[in-house]
């Protein structure tokens, strides 16, 4: 009895939660092809956000602007990152190493206002001194890239620290060189977690609005920049038509990547058992 | 073998300095450097418009002046009103009261559902946690901005409560406290979620049954077994959703209106509006004290327990992994 009750209590309250946390999604998605500027009431089915969202040059343009910052600071952000993760899981003394753990780690905890303006002041420092670099695409992912980094290293470094470094060591006992065992041994093994980390930066890259408001110059907006915009200025069901887009790409991405992890682990858990066995005959 | 080994690390050592190097100087220029500017312009007079700040070092009385008023002027109004009553004062005040009340809603609503999943039968506990991730994995700016659509005075909600009879006129939400509220809920309870659920998933049941079998009922068992146990886990996501909520910028932007002013949006104002940049630095400066505290709060609590802050769902982008296996 106090059984069911429990469950029927857990039943409901995750139905509620689930809800209140997909009401946004479905509600874009829903209100992205009302016929009408509405959206309380559905008027009707029609693709005219979809059409608008296409003729919007602005948003167009926003859209190939986030994803060159994005891909550029995934990029970065993962290969900067892994260092970072090496760093701090494998060297434990070298000169300045706590002030090293808390400068990957502030950007975390950072507000993003404090970042974007510290990093703007930097920016219009060098800028006024040798007259470049312009405001605009390249100092956003710097400003990105800070972030991307931070994130990046968590990721890595919690790979990295259940790594066995008695593969490594086998390596160099069988003669292998040190960038040898890296690129054949180490990164092998935490390719996973550096994907992972270059997603996530990715991600944050192409979402962010703060940094991004700080750092460009005139002319220069990203996407995220553009709907800012548009969103304070009120409703407009064309923002819904773009959220409905990233909802389906990112829910086939999710889907994908987790079918990916799903079957390494499956194949990693079969390796294991033929290993077991073949300690078993021997 | 020690000496071998100092054979190896000599060999590695240029590698090591540039492994090092690298992601070290990369963040001294773009993290360490800013800050000391940062830091420095919150200490100088503001300018003219061309130089919107004079430097430190006053070339003609040769001497170094170093400038209080940008942190005084925070607490003390211009026109001689009362010490403390300043829009500064009031945002940071009304910051810290959001991101608290923020908190406490997740935790109010997040605990339990938490707790829900991880009493949930294992094979399905991977599915649940990937659809708590899920929105979060689609754009922040544009899940606030669907409750503007939602709260608004004709909006999905107002209807709804009008075609149920419970009020004949739209009740203003959008742009009050309960947009803001509702916002930040909304974005910040995933961070709340997970590592309630990484504590609460690892709670041995036979603690339970041992309540249990002392005569405890379940509810007296909840309180006083599984939720001390847990008490890491609430603390964790207390800061997790805290400290990202009081800098917040976008959520009051779309969803407060001018009276819910946070301190984000006031150091973008002084930038940016009155172009006061050494009293927009001194704001940012003291912006972090609001992350500092709390966190030096945490780092005690915890003892000397080194764990990273970032244990939380960023830190976890992928949770399915864990027990698929």
């Amino acid at each position: 009895m106090q059984r069911f009750f429990q469950q029927k209590l857990g039943l409901v309250w995750l139905t509620i939660i689930f809800l209140f946390l997909y009401l946004p999604l479905l509600f874009m998605v829903v209100f992205s092809f009302n016929s009408t500027r509405q959206d309380a009431v559905f008027t009707g089915f029609s693709w005219r956000w979809y059409e608008a969202l296409g003729r919007d040059t602005k948003i167009v343009e926003g859209f190939w602007l986030s994803l060159q910052i994005a891909t550029v600071t995934g990029v970065l952000s993962a290969v900067l990152g892994t260092f970072a993760a090496f760093v701090l899981v494998r060297y434990h003394r070298f000169w300045g190493r706590a002030v090293f753990s808390g400068m990957v780690n502030a950007p975390l905890v950072m507000p993003e206002v404090v970042i974007g303006l510290s990093l703007l002041l930097l920016m219009v420092g060098v800028q006024n001194a040798v007259g470049w670099p312009e405001r605009g695409l390249l100092t956003i992912i710097l400003g990105h890239t800070l972030l991307g980094l931070a994130y990046a290293m968590v990721v890595v470094q919690s790979r990295l620290m259940e790594f066995d470094r008695a593969l490594e060591e086998a390596a160099m006992d069988l003669g292998a060189r040190p960038l040898q065992v890296f690129f054949l041994v180490t990164l092998p093994q935490i390719a996973q977690a550096i994907v992972a980390a270059f997603l996530l930066s990715f991600t944050l890259s192409f979402d962010d609005v703060v940094i991004s408001e700080f750092l460009s110059g005139p002319g220069v907006n990203t996407l995220p920049q553009v709907i800012f915009g548009y969103a304070r200025r009120g409703i407009n069901p064309t923002i819904y038509a773009a959220a409905s887009l990233l909802i389906a790409t990112v829910s086939l991405g999710v889907v994908a990547y987790s079918v990916w992890v799903a079957r390494d682990a499956r194949k990693r858990a079969r390796d294991a058992q033929i290993n077991r066995a073949a300690t078993r005959v021997s | 073998m020690t000496n071998a080994y100092r054979l190896l690390e000599r060999r590695l050592a240029p590698g090591r300095r540039f492994v090092i190097g690298l992601p070290f100087g990369w963040l001294t220029v773009f993290f360490l450097l800013p800050f000391f500017i940062l830091l420095y312009i919150s200490f100088v007079d503001m300018g003219s418009d061309i130089h919107p700040f004079k430097p430190l070092w006053d070339s003609q009385a040769g001497v170094l002046r170093l400038k209080y008023e940008n942190y005084l002027s925070i607490f003390r109004p211009t026109e001689g009103g009362a010490l403390f009553q300043t829009v500064y004062v009031d945002a940071y005040l009304r910051s810290i009261g959001y991101a608290l009340c923020t908190g406490v809603l997740c935790l109010v609503l997040g605990y339990p559902f938490a707790y829900f999943i991880a009493r949930a039968k294992p094979s399905i506990r991977p599915a649940l946690l990937m659809m708590v991730m899920l929105p979060f994995w689609t754009s922040f700016l544009l899940r606030v901005y669907a409750w503007k659509g939602i709260l608004a005075d004709q909006g999905v909600v107002n209807q709804l409560l009008m075609w149920l009879g419970l009020t004949r006129e739209p009740v203003q939400m959008l742009y009050t406290s309960v947009s803001m509220l509702v916002g930040m809920t909304y974005v910040y309870l995933p961070f709340m979620v997970l590592p309630l659920y990484a504590n609460l998933v690892k709670l041995d049941l036979r603690l339970l049954e041992a309540a249990k079998d002392l005569g405890a009922t379940p509810w007296k068992a909840f309180w006083l077994v599984t939720v001390p146990l847990s008490k890491a886990g609430i603390v964790a996501g207390f800061m997790l959703v805290f400290i990202p909520a009081v800098g917040e910028f976008v959520i009051p932007s779309l969803l407060g209106g001018p009276e819910n002013l946070m301190v984000g949006r006031v150091v973008w104002d002084e930038m940016f509006s009155s172009n006061n940049w050494p009293r927009a630095s001194a704001l940012a400066v003291s912006m972090i004290a609001l992350v500092v505290v709390p966190l030096a709060l945490y780092y005690r609590h915890l003892g000397n327990a080194a764990q990273p802050i970032a244990d939380g769902p960023v830190a976890d982008p992928d949770p399915s992994p864990k027990g698929v296996t």
